[in-house]
């Protein structure tokens, strides 16, 4: 057999008499190790986001405007993005020792380099007459961005928004490898002492918060876009109207 | 009344997109500018509102230069229609309708109140109010358009080609009804299109222009077709001007045969007015 963990040995096979999961251990831990866990994980994975939603927003917004500025935005967020979370982390140690914020830190850029392009696309998928047609009523510039630019760019934000925040779920754990990865941490114990609940517990959690941001996400989406969806039931609902105008049925398909 | 005094506009890289305009648009009536792409028409028409400023020569609207007007605030004077009718996605009917008023700070109760009133004119069912754009068809869309560039009762309409992205059929219908209202509410109108069957059914007065920015001739529909100035106008109008010649003198007797049976008082009459164009 190959020189893996025995930990992880027994969760693929389960042979050394070690069940996959113990009750008792989850309920003698829910209340501290676990629960606190959970809400580091939490901590650690949205304070990224917010963070980096504050300074992504005004950062896409001036790429947008100023179109030369986000080539090398651009240039800098994908290099941060290709370096590994792990030596991020290790380096940052040196600065800000073993805290929240040598976590914080490497996220964060991980999600501006997510939600920065998502700003610039979202703002560029403004169709261009209605730009246009909003200069033309007489919207000043920052009116217009707020109040035609910004909601229109709104679903692409928020899928940007989606995958940062899974992905910064994800790449919490890694923390655990400095001591500070919230749930990720199950991992390491799991790992060091042989002993395969906390890892399940780890994972089956780390999976169900990821899902579940991602839900509620797509619910505030809905909620903020209720355009989104008038368009797709648009169809439905124009063979309900008494169209004045209604276009050969051949037309139909084409506009729809 | 709107004037152009030796307008020049020429962009950076040399282009010459209108060249020493003169012209003046009357007030209260349809000015049609009519042309091939890339004769400056919409240029022009820009230039009113100040989408695009003039490199040389002033535009005046009712003998105030309009460079002296703060964008914005010249902008919400002026009512703008475009083709893809530029509805924002993101709001009702009733809200697209009144931007204006809502740019212009008027209560939010009395501008939605006039948005749905605008709804009934333009001939929108009042239950489309609160639907989104991506739910109307192309020619509901278009009157959205049109009702909310007369949101807030602007003496001048601007309207860059606004009935040519839906099919003959609901242009047609839209074209009239269009002139119905402009019977009602009597703007200074600046109508811009390619189309020299629309110029001539729509305008009160046309103005053709021609490639390089400079405008070829400015008159009366009926003066156009009975009187070219140059071989590029009788080109633009085509072989068959002297049918829409006959077809735009046979609207216009039909309109008055109606007009005098009405005045007659006459309800028969007002019937005969249909046969009598069908006879012809």
């Amino acid at each position: 057999m190959t020189p893996v963990s025995p930990a992880l040995a027994a969760l693929a096979i389960g042979d050394d008499g070690e069940p996959l999961i113990r009750w008792d251990w989850i309920r003698r831990n829910l209340s501290d190790d676990i629960l606190s866990a959970l809400k580091e994980h939490l901590i650690l994975s949205f304070t990224p986001i917010l963070l980096g939603l504050v300074i992504a927003l005004p950062l896409g917004i001036a790429c947008a405007r100023w179109r030369r500025l986000y080539g090398p935005v651009l240039a800098v967020t994908s290099v941060l993005y290709a370096l590994p979370s792990i030596a991020l982390f290790v380096v940052l140690v040196a600065f800000s020792g073993l805290t929240y914020t040598t976590v914080v830190v490497p996220l964060t850029l991980y999600t501006l380099s997510v939600l920065v392009p998502s700003v610039v696309d979202g703002l560029g998928s403004v169709p261009a007459h209605v730009r246009q047609s909003a200069v033309a009523m007489g919207f000043g510039e920052l009116r217009r961005l707020v109040q035609v630019d910004l909601p229109i760019a709104l679903p692409v934000v928020m899928a940007g928004l989606r995958v940062a925040t899974v992905s910064n779920i994800s790449l919490v754990s890694v923390g655990a490898l400095i001591g500070i990865g919230g749930l990720g941490e199950l991992f390491t114990d799991g790992l060091r002492r042989d002993f395969p609940t906390p890892l399940v517990v780890g994972i089956v959690l780390i999976i169900t918060l990821a899902l579940l941001s991602d839900l509620i996400l797509l619910l505030i989406q809905r909620l903020l876009t209720p355009w989104e969806r008038a368009r797709a039931t648009r169809r439905k609902n124009r063979g309900q109207s008494r169209d004045r105008d209604r276009v050969p049925a051949a037309r139909e398909g084409e506009t729809a | 009344m709107i004037t152009f005094d030796g307008v020049t506009k020429r962009y950076p890289d040399g282009t010459v997109a209108v060249d020493g305009l003169d012209l003046e648009i009357q007030a209260g009536r349809i000015t049609v500018l009519v042309g091939p792409s890339g004769c400056g028409k919409t240029t022009t028409l820009r230039m009113i509102n100040r989408m695009v400023d003039a490199t040389d020569g002033t535009v005046a609207v009712d003998g105030k230069d309009v460079r002296d007007v703060d964008p914005p605030a010249l902008r919400r004077g002026i009512g703008y229609v475009i083709q893809q009718a530029g509805l924002f996605p993101h709001r009702t009917i009733v809200d697209n309708i009144a931007t204006v008023p809502y740019l212009l700070g008027w209560d939010k109760k009395k501008a939605r109140a006039e948005a749905h009133a605008l709804m009934a004119r333009v001939g929108l069912d009042p239950g489309l109010a609160k639907r989104f754009p991506a739910q109307l068809s192309g020619g509901q869309q278009q009157r959205v358009g049109v009702a909310r560039a007369l949101a807030a009762d602007p003496p001048i309409m601007l309207m860059d080609e606004p009935f040519s992205a839906v099919d003959p059929i609901v242009r047609a219908g839209l074209q009239d009804e269009f002139l119905r209202l402009q019977d009602e509410v009597e703007k200074t109108i600046v109508f811009v299109t390619h189309d020299i069957d629309e110029a001539v059914k729509l305008g009160h007065r046309i103005a053709v222009f021609q490639v390089g920015g400079r405008l070829a001739q400015y008159t009366t529909p009926d003066e156009l077709l009975s009187a070219p100035a140059d071989d590029f106008v009788s080109d633009f109008l085509g072989g068959d001007r002297g049918i829409r010649r006959l077809r735009f003198s046979q609207e216009l007797d039909a309109e008055q045969a109606a007009e005098t049976s009405r005045s007659r008082g006459d309800a028969l009459g007002q019937d005969a007015a249909g046969p009598a164009v069908a006879d012809r």
